[in-house]
């Protein structure tokens, strides 16, 4: 792994949580049973639409508390000795976009909640369309070797 | 006690027309005032959610629902494109069609929202013959929508939950995920067509969406305007809570819907439990059972409630010394030697 200006663990949380994240998200539609996932012996439950629900809601929810802390750190004493470098900050704009559109989508599936259909087709294809985006920018990234967010 | 009528149709007179006779003439004078009354208001926009009520102890079984409801929808209907594009895997993405049995009406299909089941019981010594018109629940907060993941199935603020066929990509999930399991799929229509047709979606899901293009214009939806025996009232959903909890009291009878899936804006009244009809009718495929149902979203509702807890306490876990310890863990890392990384 990259050594990073900051602790190996938050990096580790934060991969683990986005590449869950991802991987729930996408289980989202119907594709672990047609294209045999659900088959693989130990992810059977990959075709459980409301486990992948929870499970993306809970990973979501591992992804809020690492940014709360890193936001905290980076405003208390981060920012004084780190900038954000151009790839990191496309990817903090791009997760900024994913989180605001996850929680119009957590929103929206509150009981009592009605959204008009064209903001919600809006939410749901930017919540995708965003982490689609923010998987190219993280592959390009990784690819040039500057898969960290910050420099010294 | 019996209460179903012969389904079959009377030689001159039409069945719909006999029947109405004998509504407006006899049982329509019996009727509790608030129920005909709410069937006869025609539902405003301002109204809010709308919820139906279905006094099954005066369904007669006669079918005009279902055949109202394949006119007033029958422009929505599935034309499907033959042959319907190879999909693979073959083995697990086949092709579901009924546009071959559009007459069949003793289930749900894409060409058949809404059937009748029925039900022989014995309750309190007492012989009832029920008829259920079953559709689409309209659920309060329905996973079928909560969950669809391209957005195209969407609850309106007038209650009822429609399934867009421009955007509908007919992977079922819906149906799976529907306690009802009410959305039927139609293969070789839909926007799958046009993306990938072999190797994602299976056509357009379909299912009652309260004739929204009559209630839109202010009237009725035609399986309720056609009923001769006024089965159906719909109103704004605190009203028709009242009405169809007075309507149970008054007949000692039992409610369907109130707390299923959290609440659906479909009540069903009737005089025997539901348990009883549930064993009764036919159930399988397209054909929906009356079991009790608890709130398939509740445990995402209480995720909600930690999706807004975490970045708080990430944020006091910062605060309050976990800041510390990533302190002294990063000043280790830069006395070993950690490289920039630009």
């Amino acid at each position: 792994m990259t050594a990073r200006p900051y602790p190996a663990w938050i990096t580790r949380l934060f991969v683990f949580a986005m590449t869950s994240l991802a991987a729930t998200g996408i289980m989202q539609m119907p594709l672990a049973r047609r294209y045999f996932i659900s088959d693989i012996p130990g992810l059977a439950w990959t075709a459980d639409f409301f486990l992948v629900h929870k499970l993306h809601y809970l990973l979501a929810a591992l992804l809020l508390f690492v940014v709360g802390l890193v936001a905290v750190h980076w405003l208390l004493e981060w920012r004084k000795r780190l900038t954000l470098s151009s790839l990191g900050l496309a990817r903090v704009v791009i997760l900024s976009g994913v989180i605001v559109s996850g929680g119009f989508r957590v929103y929206r599936n509150l009981p009592d909640v009605t959204l008009g259909p064209n903001l919600v087709v809006t939410i749901e294809w930017v919540h995708l369309g965003l982490v689609m985006v923010m998987g190219c920018v993280a592959l390009a990234a990784l690819i040039r070797r500057k898969s960290a967010y910050v420099r010294r | 006690m019996v209460m179903k009528k012969e389904k079959s149709a009377t030689g001159g007179v039409s069945r719909r027309g006999f029947l109405k006779t004998l509504s407006v003439g006899g049982v329509g004078l019996l009727l509790p005032p608030a129920v005909s009354a709410g069937q006869g208001r025609v539902p405003l926009s301002s109204d809010g959610e709308l919820a139906t009520l279905l006094d099954l102890s005066k369904c007669i079984g006669c079918g005009e629902c279902v055949a109202a409801c394949r006119e007033s929808n029958a422009a929505k209907f599935p034309e499907p494109e033959k042959p319907f594009p190879e999909m693979v895997p073959a083995s697990r993405a086949k092709p579901e069609d009924w546009s071959d049995k559009r007459d069949l009406d003793d289930r749900l299909t894409p060409y058949n929202w809404i059937f009748l089941q029925n039900a022989n019981v014995e309750y309190k010594g007492m012989s009832y013959d029920i008829n259920i018109p079953r559709r689409c629940m309209h659920c309060r907060n329905p996973p079928c929508a909560n969950m669809c993941p391209f957005g195209a199935a969407n609850k309106q603020k007038n209650g009822v939950t429609r399934i867009s066929d421009t955007l509908c990509m007919g992977g079922a999930k819906c149906r799976q995920v529907c306690p009802w399991h009410i959305p039927q799929r139609q293969s070789g229509v839909g926007l799958y067509l046009d993306l990938m047709p072999r190797l994602a979606g299976n056509g357009v899901m379909y299912k009652c969406d309260r004739c929204y293009q009559l209630l839109d214009k202010g009237k009725l939806p035609a399986c309720i305007s056609a009923c001769p025996e006024d089965v159906q009232t719909i109103g704004p959903r605190n009203e028709i809570v009242a009405q169809a909890k007075a309507l149970a009291s008054g007949m000692d009878g039992f409610i369907y819907g109130l707390d299923e899936n959290g609440g659906t804006n479909t009540l069903y009244v009737s005089p025997v439990p539901f348990e009883l009809l549930n064993k009764a009718v036919d159930k399988g495929r397209g054909k929906p059972h009356m079991k009790r149902v608890a709130d398939v979203m509740a445990d995402e509702t209480n995720l909600a409630t930690a999706t807004l807890i975490a970045p708080v306490a990430g944020v006091a876990a910062g605060l309050l010394g976990l800041g510390k310890a990533l302190k002294n863990s990063t000043a280790g890392k830069g006395k070993k030697g950690g490289r920039d990384d630009s």
